[in-house]
């Protein structure tokens, strides 16, 4: 007689168990408030990205055309993966003396793992992370940026 | 069917190739099962579909640049992956961090546990079949994974450590969106016990299956939940405490029966205490700084340094030799992973194909940090 | 019982009937008449197939609080056209060493046998390809052709996965037809008849399912375990087990012969609550409730088709639930399930129901 209770406790147990899990997915059908999907293109507007989200390297200039990248290639040792390679140039101060600039900050997006070391590394602060995160180009070769713009100068004073 | 009832000397073994791509193998991990019938005889894993050389590539690199390769190991608890790093470089360095380090760093770990554990959890209902669960797990680990976006600026790879402290400081409402999670957390973690660990075709599924005595589990080195499944007493944070795990209070999580819904419900019972942790530890973080200064260029003193954290899947240990030079001698990491899955040939024999699905997902497999 | 007369199908039968006849003799008659009853039948399949994919996608998607297909047309409902378009315009593969033949075949027999049952689905008065008396019989019979084409999709592969989701599924299919079958056979006791349409009539002054008390609810349990598992849909999903075997018996196939088995398991699923809804709840019937004269009149208004297809539904939604709330079940459990539970339940079952009836204790 144990055993036969002890068969329909079982299905009854069982059965329990399953209904009470089929609660929990029936309240979220019933709920769908509870959804939490984002439309992701169409919501682009409102979407909000922590401030601190490392999307690419980026290098802010002023109004006035200028950055705070001196070329001292701290960046470039600081990369584990070699994405950034700085092309240096040699010109001639008005004193008359021979002086290193920046002439190209490449930046390989391609090979960048967003580590964020060449951010620390760099004395001048003169790279930054962005929050742009929509990389998508039908190039590869769109990926190896220049971020200094054309023409633009060294800030004033930032080399000392 | 039972193997009694059939005529051995008339069915044939036959193998079957479980992965390289196989949605159950989590990765790219291959098994070579054979079988007779359904029933399992040996299970061969065969590794390396992703061996990226991390261990020599991490010759080549500084200090500070191996962090963000260990991001790449486990990369769900990429975190204490790279704390490893920082304490074994820390350890060379002889240098003491602020508290304030230690306790966020301890925070993170715990986040990064239980995001872990949610995503461990979603995963094992969808190989056991509850495609549901996948997505609740999901919904939680992406709740972490906004915190570590506001924190750190990453989401996965989150390179937060950095030899002498963390890369920034906790954002201003950092605590309030910890607390914010844990309420809700709360409240998700006993709908998780009603979908899966009351249920009665889960528990038949995993009750008794794929034992792990407590000698095997110390004879393959197998550590974390896992373990402390089979009764090996193995967390790393109780053994020898780092960062602030010794100002908090948790229990060891440990049980004996050693079968998959043991180590089902370690893992269940280990997202309460990372709770009780994070709870104990998120209003009082000391006020300081939050890195010690280091040089550009970290020299360690010729060497050698051993350092072991508790990550999610068990002890991590970063061994590193030094000549005194920029970059590290040698490197060698111990991922658990690799151990747990030694062990997978030993549990699964004279198992099913159904239950070596449930052995794999609670051991917890992770193949990048198995290949390196 | 008064069915009002515009939603009684068998008038519009009766004349497309007699107008044919008018123009010409009765073989071609009859030939016609197939025709239009194939014709409208396979559209009926097509547009079940589209609808119930999409349902199970949008009702799995809400339970995991998602949003589901959302793109392509109004919330997504063109979602599923595309999707067939897709699968029409793969490139159907063949893997070395297949057994060709059979390997083609296997996907019609299984579209054909589902195609079979849906001929006696009696979905309004009137509106019944076939009313063979032995009609519940037909369709427990026809369903089962099902395996043979799973058995034969698996064999035929020559792969090692199709291979063991193919006999689970025959050991599966095989056991589990006895409890639908006999919980069927408890309802039998109570109509007298296999006839769908008279089973159907026999339920004009309530649904078996009250009429037969618990034990019809019992066996209504038993008959919806039973279907899903003949179905082998979750957490019945063996011979699949998409994280065991990849696929299980269909993992070889590709393009539109997929879309066939793809297909066939909703027509099978709407095969089994349609049976469902029959049998427990009373058809096309509208629900009446006791002696509110003017409840039961406006519910005479909707028209029998819709009850017919809110029950199914009704149904339907149940077994999606199940699927995606439950874990799967490991093989031996599910046998276990079947000839140490299930059957013996339902012999008591038809034991109990038996007793009833000869007592005339149902109502």
């Amino acid at each position: 007689m144990n055993e036969v209770t002890e068969y329909f406790s079982d299905i009854f147990k069982g059965v329990r168990s399953l209904l009470k899990g089929m609660s929990v997915t029936g309240y979220y059908f019933l709920h769908p408030k509870e959804i939490i999907t984002q439309q992701y293109p169409e919501n682009r507007d409102v979407l909000k990205v922590p401030e601190r989200f490392r999307g690419e390297l980026v290098m802010p200039h002023t109004a006035d055309n200028q950055h705070r990248c001196t070329g001292c290639s701290a960046c470039q040792l600081a990369c584990p993966n070699g994405s950034i390679i700085i092309v240096s140039d040699r010109i001639e101060t008005p004193e008359g003396k021979k002086k290193k600039i920046i002439d190209k900050h490449v930046y390989n997006l391609a090979m960048c793992t967003f580590c964020n070391l060449c951010v620390r590394a760099c004395p001048t602060d003169a790279i930054v992370m962005s929050n742009d995160f929509e990389h998508a180009t039908y190039d590869r070769g769109d990926l190896i940026k220049i971020l200094n713009q054309p023409g633009s100068k060294v800030l004033e004073g930032i080399e000392e | 069917m039972t193997t009694a009832a059939i005529d051995t000397s008339e069915t044939k073994e036959y193998f079957i190739n479980m992965g390289p791509q196989h949605p159950s193998t989590h990765g790219v991990l291959r098994l070579l099962l054979t079988l007779e019938g359904e029933i399992i005889k040996n299970v061969e894993p065969h590794i390396g579909y992703v061996h990226r050389a991390i261990e020599k590539m991490c010759e080549k690199s500084s200090f500070q640049q191996i962090i963000h390769l260990t991001d790449r190991l486990d990369y769900l608890s990429c975190h204490m992956n790279n704390e490893a790093v920082c304490l074994a470089v820390e350890q060379g360095l002889e240098m003491e961090v602020p508290e304030r380090v230690k306790v966020i760093r301890t925070i993170i770990d715990e986040l990064n546990r239980i995001s872990s554990h949610t995503l461990w959890w979603g995963v094992m209902g969808m190989d056991m079949g509850a495609i549901t669960s996948f997505l609740y797990g999901f919904r939680e680990h992406e709740m972490i994974t906004e915190i570590f976006e506001e924190t750190c600026g990453a989401r996965l790879t989150m390179s937060y450590n950095v030899p002498g402290g963390l890369m920034f400081d906790i954002p201003p409402h950092f605590q309030k969106m910890v607390k914010d999670f844990l309420v809700h957390f709360k409240k998700k973690l006993p709908e998780y016990d009603t979908l899966l660990s009351n249920n009665i075709i889960f528990t038949e599924r995993t009750k008794g299956i794929g034992y792990l005595s407590k000698e095997n589990a110390i004879a393959f080195g197998v550590t974390g939940p896992s373990a402390r499944a089979s009764g090996f007493a193995c967390d790393v944070r109780k053994l020898k405490p780092y960062s602030a795990y010794h100002k908090v209070n948790f229990k060891e999580i440990i049980f004996t029966e050693g079968d998959c819904f043991a180590r089902y419900k370690a893992r269940i019972d280990e997202m309460w205490e990372s709770v009780s942790i994070i709870e104990q530890l998120i209003d009082n973080i000391p006020e300081g700084d939050y890195f010690v200064k280091t040089k550009a260029v970290i020299k360690l003193p010729v060497g050698e340094y051993y350092q072991s954290v508790e990550s999610a899947r068990g002890e991590f240990g970063v061994y590193i030799v030094s000549d005194n030079k920029k970059n590290p001698y040698r490197v060698k990491f111990r991922s658990p992973g690799f151990a747990n899955l030694s062990a997978l040939n030993k549990i699964a024999q004279g198992c099913k194909i159904a239950d070596l699905v449930a052995i794999m997902s609670t051991l917890d497999l992770v193949i990048p940090d198995i290949d390196r | 019982m008064k069915i009002l007369s515009i939603y009684d199908f068998s008038n519009l039968t009766q004349a497309i009937h007699t107008w044919l006849s008018g123009k010409m003799s009765v073989v071609s008659t009859q030939v016609v008449e197939m025709i239009l009853v194939g014709t409208v039948f396979l559209l009926f399949f097509a547009v079940l197939g589209l609808v119930l994919v999409y349902a199970e996608r949008k009702v799995c998607a809400i339970i995991q609080v998602r949003l589901g297909p959302m793109r392509v047309g109004k919330w997504g409902t063109a979602q599923t056209l595309a999707d067939f378009i897709k699968l029409v315009f793969k490139e159907p593969l063949i893997t070395r060493d297949a057994d060709k033949f059979l390997f083609n075949l296997a996907p019609f027999i299984i579209i054909i046998a589902s195609f079979m049952a849906v001929a006696v689905m009696p979905f309004a008065k009137g509106l019944q390809a076939m009313d063979f008396d032995i009609g519940l019989f037909y369709i427990s019979a026809v369903s089962s052709i099902g395996v043979t084409s799973i058995l034969i999709a698996g064999w035929a592969s020559n792969s090692k996965y199709s291979l063991i989701g193919a006999i689970r599924s025959g050991a599966q299919i095989l056991s589990y037809e006895l409890s639908a079958g006999l919980s069927l056979l408890t309802i039998v006791i109570l109509t007298g008849s296999l006839q769908l349409s008279e089973i159907v009539e026999s339920q004009a002054d309530g649904w078996w399912i009250w009429k037969g008390h618990v034990s019809s609810i019992i066996a209504f349990v038993i008959f919806i375990i039973a279907g899903t598992a003949e179905t082998n849909r979750g957490p019945f999903d063996m011979a699949e087990a998409e994280s065991e075997l990849t696929a299980g018996f269909h993992t070889e196939y590709s393009g539109i012969k997929f879309a066939f088995f793809f297909l066939a398991e909703y027509v099978n699923m709407f095969i089994i609550a349609a049976i469902g809804a029959t049998v427990f709840f009373g058809g096309w019937m509208p629900l009446h409730v006791g002696n509110f004269e003017a409840f039961n009149n406006i519910m005479d208004y909707i028209p029998s088709v819709v009850w017919f297809f809110m029950k199914v539904s009704a149904i339907i939604f149940l077994m999606m639930w199940f699927r995606w709330t439950f874990p799967r079940l490991r093989i031996d459990q599910l046998l276990t399930l079947e000839w140490k539970y299930l059957l013996p339940l339902s012999l008591m079952n038809i034991l109990l129901m038996a007793f009833l009836s000869l007592m005339g204790w149902h109502f």
